[in-house]
């Protein structure tokens, strides 16, 4: 262990940074789009028209039985593939692996945030979607201004911490050879010949910010029970 | 301008309601009561469909409730309500609740929307709380706050499935007394109570229901000086008792 070199680490900082910056983006499109789809599949779950409430829990029970990793792996080998036999192009059509991995992502998440959002709305009494209906408002506007709303806020902290697991599980794209944080960790261990020193690094980095969220969270939850 | 006619509601196998008949005219107070259970939550609902009922026909304003094409949120905005829970939106301030329907669904225009919502809160002496939210009122507060709302639609007619039910004592007589102004100014009302004060005060009818089944239906006169069926008698025996 005498010949550490951590000064490695300053030197990769730029490109690590760039690592960063794509788990970041990643993370917040995936629980964006996860949250709006997520919603979305929700309603449909809980919808009175069985085949749509079906094919909701078809999708959600489906993407929560199949690891992280196979999906990431299916969508983007396989996808191309589906393609060029649906539109019979010459070649199978290039996604991208950072498209890919958008796309995957979102997708993923929505089947978990949908539990989330599910349980969120049936938090929420029955009786005040009555009261909404009673005035006349529709079912859109009842969901988008009486039940979602609270829904959202009684739901809140898990739907960050939801969001602190896939910060973590964004890594696995560096798989598809993606330069996220661990993917540019990689590259400049493998280059560098530098693993040790720039693996501890990553887990460092990865656990004050994760360690810093979840108390964020907590104390948010905390001041959630006050006000309600 | 409300008729009920030979209504039937059934829970999976268990009938919940049996042929129930009766109308509330234009002006008029009608007070439904019973033993809990009996049905009278759930026929009042019925009348703006947040209950459906299988058999039968419900009309208000000549238009059928229960009919596939009916504009149900166009009725419901018609029609007010008051709940035994307030069911105050409790994320909305005290004005946004009395606001969000007036704007959504009749089109008015926020400032026309508060300047009703503030003229209502003032009839309901809560003009000083338009800022605050519905979990730092009392009880009573919040049940003035669910009236001045539905009339904020200006409704045809008012239905109150037990308004006073989830109240602390102190507090029942502060929402009576709102109910009884517009009892007074003619406000046409279909009213699920125990209160017998109230009903003895501005009814013109009371209908007695048991086991899902309208036992009696009668002038107020008549249903307190000599009600017909034994079912009536003893429940009236039971709770005036003190």
């Amino acid at each position: 262990m005498g010949d550490l070199d951590f000064e490695i680490i300053g030197r990769a900082l730029p490109y690590l940074a760039g690592g960063l910056r794509y788990t970041f983006q990643l993370t917040l499109v995936a629980a964006t789009g996860g949250v709006i789809f997520g919603t979305l599949l929700a309603m449909a779950r809980l919808s009175s028209f069985k085949p749509l409430a079906l094919a909701a829990a078809g999708y959600v029970n489906l993407m929560r039985s199949i690891p992280l990793l196979l999906v990431i792996f299916w969508f983007y080998f396989m996808m191309p593939v589906l393609l060029q036999s649906l539109t019979g192009a010459e070649r199978p059509p290039q996604i991208g692996a950072e498209r890919s991995a958008y796309i995957t992502f979102v997708m993923f998440e929505a089947a978990f945030f949908c539990e989330i959002m599910r349980a969120g709305i049936q938090s929420i009494a029955k009786g005040q979607a009555g009261a909404g209906y009673a005035l006349g408002l529709n079912y859109w506007q009842v969901m988008g201004k009486i039940v979602l709303p609270q829904a959202f806020r009684n739901m809140l902290p898990i739907l960050l911490t939801q969001s602190i697991i896939l910060f973590q599980d964004v890594s696995l794209v560096s798989l598809l050879n993606v330069t996220d944080f661990v993917g540019a960790a990689v590259k400049v261990a493998q280059r560098d010949s530098r693993v040790v020193e720039m693996y501890l690094f990553v887990a460092v980095v990865y656990f004050v910010l994760c360690f810093a969220l979840s108390a964020a969270v907590k104390r948010l939850q905390l001041r959630i029970a006050i006000v309600r | 301008m409300i008729a009920i006619n030979n209504i039937s509601k059934w829970y999976g196998g268990f009938r919940v309601l049996t042929d129930c008949s009766t109308a509330v005219a234009k002006g008029e107070v009608v007070v439904v009561c019973g033993p809990s259970g009996s049905g009278k939550s759930t026929l009042i609902k019925c009348v703006n469909a947040l209950e459906p009922f299988q058999q039968g026909e419900i009309t208000v304003d000549g238009v059928s409730v229960g009919a596939k094409d009916t504009d149900l949120p166009k009725l419901r905005a018609r029609i007010g309500m008051v709940f035994q829970n307030f069911e105050l939106f409790p994320h909305l301030s005290v004005m946004e609740n009395l606001t969000l329907a007036q704007i959504k669904v009749l089109g008015r225009t926020p400032e026309a929307a508060t300047a009703k919502g503030a003229a209502l809160l003032e009839r309901v002496g809560l003009a000083a709380h338009a800022a605050k939210f519905p979990g730092q009122l009392s009880g009573g507060q919040q049940q003035r706050v669910a009236i001045a709302r539905a009339l904020a639609m200006d409704p045809i007619a008012m239905l109150f499935d037990e308004p006073t039910s989830a109240l602390d004592p102190e507090m029942i007589n502060e929402v009576l007394d709102v109910m009884v102004d517009l009892a007074k100014e003619g406000m046409t009302m279909m009213v699920v109570t125990h209160e017998m004060g109230f009903a003895r005060k501005v009814a013109h009818r009371v209908v007695f229901m048991d086991k899902g089944e309208i036992v009696e239906d009668a002038p107020k006169e008549d249903f307190f000086g000599k009600p017909r069926s034994e079912r009536a008698q003893l429940f009236l025996s039971k709770i005036l008792q003190h």
